[in-house]
């Protein structure tokens, strides 16, 4: 293994102009020659970056890294991250045994069978908008007309909130997860959806629905085994972990697809549920589009890779790239649905995996296997060199995408 | 083969039941890992090794019998 490459590069790594759905190739140039190496961070921190799949994974579910931003090693993202986690404790900053508890309070509503049952009604959110966006202007930005509202109506019904309120959860989840977040824009957000939510935690209290929200409040608050606040902050991780995704998930996969037609038509007209199913999981591991990836904070010395990482150490798990690990997944670099892709780590490995990991799969499902099949003529309005993408966002995506049919 | 689970250890990620539905359940109190049975057929034995692979929380221990 090289010992030292020549320089240190920066982190995160800019991908290759007119390859926006490939990984930066030092990256991949990493992968091969020093799979774990040293990174430079915004303020200069040096942490370690892994790179392999099975490393990546190795290290995401070792009990001897800690996801505790408070922790001076910690490879904070920018400034306003660093910032806003010095206030919000939420799941992806606590570690086991606290951990472990507050995610079981959790985790009976995201169950393969809740979520299968909420695939009727997923379905129906679809079908709707596409509806919409069939009656309105053509062309128009798939990614304001559909690929957003997807998610915030999803999460209102999980919720258990009114649909107006996806006016409120797209604005918030948007100041949230922006490019270059504003510090007090974000607080400010932050604060107005933790007061929508505490209130709404009252209002299920008082009348109680089929959904997680009432459920929180019937079994966790009302017994005193969480507070109002607790529950608020269990709904901002709910909105700010599943809705920038999902959305950047439904416009980028799209556009990848669109960008290979073989590929659109295969999961368009195979008509057979196992084949999208397919396409979703290569899709996930195809864009892996959590751009801040999984950063961790060594808290006693360990091995990986065959380097020794001290106590203290940042570590930043890059499964972008660990995902076009040649060693688990041949060809790495094709977009191939009806590849088995299931191992990828676009979702984390360890006890932080998404916690919504499967509503995701139900999200994206519905929308692959509905979207092109009632739209056959689906096609973009600008040419993909015309597209931009959001290089500095968490989720890596793109920024309005024209279609026309 | 023999299928042994870990109940703590499991995060009721959902993926087993994915992967081997005739083999896994979740509890619906916590999301928690069932074993449906342990020592399943082999028609059924490369969904459990997917199962065991994809497992997050590394739960799912397979033992040749």
């Amino acid at each position: 293994m090289t010992d030292a490459l020549p320089e240190m590069p920066t982190f995160p790594m800019a991908r290759a102009t007119g390859c926006p759905f490939d990984p930066s190739p030092e990256l991949s140039r990493r992968l091969e020659d020093a799979p774990v190496s040293r990174v430079r961070l915004w303020d200069g921190s040096t942490p370690w970056m892994v790179t392999r799949h099975a490393d990546v994974r190795a290290l995401l579910a070792d009990p001897r890294v800690s996801v505790d931003v408070a922790q001076p090693g910690f490879p904070h993202t920018n400034a306003v991250s660093k910032a806003r986690d010095a206030h919000m404790k939420t799941l992806m900053q606590m570690d086991a045994p606290e951990h472990t508890a507050q995610r079981r309070l959790l985790t009976s509503d995201f169950t393969i069978r809740r979520m299968e049952a909420l695939r009727p009604r997923i379905q129906r959110i679809v079908d709707d908008l596409i509806d919409e966006m069939l009656a309105g202007p053509n062309p128009v930005d798939l990614v304001e007309a559909f690929a957003l509202p997807v998610p915030s109506l999803v999460i209102c019904e999980l919720l258990g909130a009114p649909y107006t309120a996806r006016d409120l959860f797209h604005r918030v989840s948007r100041t949230l997860v922006m490019d270059e977040p504003d510090p007090e824009q974000a607080m400010a957000a932050s604060q107005e959806l933790n007061a929508y939510l505490e209130e709404l935690v009252d209002k299920k209290n008082a009348e109680p629905g089929d959904d997680v929200f009432s459920r929180l409040a019937v079994e966790q608050y009302r017994t005193g085994a969480m507070t109002r606040r607790e529950i608020a902050t269990a709904g901002q991780l709910l909105l700010v972990a599943g809705h920038d995704t999902t959305a950047t998930m439904i416009a980028l996969g799209t556009t990848a697809l669109l960008a290979h037609p073989d590929q659109l038509s295969a999961v368009r007209d195979g008509g057979d549920p196992a084949l999208v199913t397919n396409a979703a999981e290569e899709l996930l591991r195809y864009l892996s589009i959590t751009h801040t990836e999984a950063r961790r904070v060594a808290r006693e010395d360990l091995e990986i890779g065959g380097r020794l990482i001290r106590k203290g150490d940042g570590i930043i798990a890059v499964k972008s790239i660990a995902n076009r690990d040649p060693s688990a997944f041949p060809d790495p670099d094709t977009l191939d649905v009806r590849r088995k892709a299931r191992h990828h780590v676009a979702f984390g490995f360890g006890a932080h995996q998404c916690l919504g990991q499967s509503l995701a799969r139900v999200e994206l499902q519905v929308v692959y296997s509905t979207l092109y099949r009632r739209i056959p003529t689906l096609a973009l309005a600008v040419p993909l060199e015309q597209l931009t993408f959001k290089e500095n966002a968490v989720f890596y995506g793109v920024r309005e995408l024209p279609v026309t049919w | 083969m023999k299928i042994t689970i870990d109940q703590d250890a499991c995060i009721g990620s959902g993926q087993c039941v994915l992967a081997s539905p005739e083999v896994f359940d979740q509890r619906d109190s916590d999301g928690i890992v069932v074993l449906l049975q342990d020592s399943p057929e082999p028609g059924l034995q490369e969904d459990v090794w997917e199962a065991s692979r994809i497992c997050p929380a590394l739960a799912i221990t397979l033992t040749p019998s």
